[in-house]
């Protein structure tokens, strides 16, 4: 819109602001059309370049490594990075949703899909590989997402000393945005599985735990009946 | 048809990388391949200033339309065993392919290898710049490139 404006004069107290306005550049495009002008459920024809994303995506990795005591830190700043994305993912996507199915996921099952399927073909353009509920009857707030080849992962080799990190810790941010938008508390985690027969086809499989605070899981049963 | 090894030598001639795909070749010292690497650094860099004068137009104008190519140094080194295919980017890192005499498009193998390079081992965010490439991906790609080569 700034752009369909005549330009002001340049003021000698603000003269960035004239040549922000004039010139064409990163922040502001030759077309005069900005992200913030594209319709909201427009989805198509909306993909990203893998190399420029795995460039940006290597920098995230290395500003998180900045001063971190230890790889929990790091895996925990990777989250944070990733958990206001979900938070945003979740609205949008609803909004996308055909009016009919336009509803906030009420239970965990609901919820997971809508996360395996519609968040992961938003962020990868395929659903994720599996979903399966813990079978310990100990832990049953805990679930499994599975995704055999992590797009964020595909260009990175973590070095030996540090094997216990799955850079995939950003994606389990935005799933863990998603399930507190949702109003359902969890802590997400990934964990690099990848190993033994199994890692002979899929090197870099990795899991996301999820685990629901009790009071999802309480919550659940009454609804249940 | 066989490719034998690769080496990948830094811009300041250290080794980064050495890997062997398929028996023929001797095996070196590691000591043995710094010193392979640093002396075709230094070789590289003579043959470089060797190359013939090209007529410059005076003119400054199409001087910076036409910039001349910098100079290529040695391309290929051959020997009755093998041949040794120097592949140079503009950032002065040089890929070092052997294979057999007979080998036919070795200039398309190194561009494969060089682009593999530039993914799995540039993108990486644990690679630190002109240290030794020890990246399991890149490692894993290379051999899946480079098996079905030599099986043919």
């Amino acid at each position: 819109m700034a752009s369909s404006q005549p330009v002001k004069p340049p003021l000698a107290s603000q003269p960035s602001q004239a040549a922000r306005g004039s010139q064409p550049g990163l922040r502001y495009p030759s077309s005069g059309k900005t992200i913030y002008h594209r319709p909201l459920n427009r989805s198509r024809t909306q993909e990203l370049s893998q190399a420029s994303f795995a460039y940006l995506f290597g920098e995230m990795v290395s500003y998180a490594q900045r001063r971190v005591t230890g790889i929990q830190d790091l895996e925990k700043r990777l989250n944070v990075q990733g958990h206001p994305i979900g938070l945003k993912l979740l609205d949008l996507l609803l909004y996308r949703e055909p009016p009919r199915t336009q509803t906030r996921p009420l239970h965990i099952i609901a919820l997971l899909q809508f996360i395996t399927t519609i968040l992961w073909r938003h962020l990868f353009s395929r659903p994720a590989d599996a979903l399966e509920k813990s079978s310990n009857p100990d832990t049953p707030e805990e679930y499994m997402i599975s995704d055999n080849e992590p797009l964020v992962n595909q260009y990175i080799s973590v070095p030996k000393e540090m094997n216990q990190l799955n850079c995939a810790a950003f994606v389990a941010g935005i799933v863990e945005g998603v399930c507190d938008g949702a109003g359902f508390p969890a802590r997400v985690t990934a964990h690099s599985v990848g190993k033994g027969e199994e890692g002979e086809l899929w090197p870099g499989k990795t899991v996301f735990l999820v685990k629901f605070e009790p009071e999802v899981v309480e919550r659940e049963v009454y609804l249940g009946r | 048809m066989v490719v034998f090894a690769l080496i990948i030598i830094n811009k300041a001639g250290g080794l980064i990388y050495q890997r062997d795909f398929a028996e023929g070749l001797n095996k070196l010292s590691i000591n043995d391949y710094l010193v392979l690497a640093g002396t075709f650094h230094g070789v590289h860099a003579i043959t470089t200033r060797l190359h013939p004068l090209h007529n410059h137009s005076p003119s400054s104008q199409s001087a910076i339309e036409t910039r001349p190519d910098p100079p290529s140094g040695i391309e290929v080194l051959e020997t009755e065993n093998f041949r040794l295919q120097c592949f140079s980017t503009l950032t002065g890192t040089k890929f070092l392919l052997f294979t057999e005499p007979q080998q036919p498009n070795v200039d398309k193998i190194v561009g494969r290898i060089y682009e593999l390079y530039g993914d799995y081992v540039m993108k990486n965010p644990f690679y630190q710049l002109e240290m030794p490439v020890r990246c399991e991906s890149f490692d894993r790609k290379l051999v899946q490139y480079v098996r079905p080569l030599n099986s043919r």
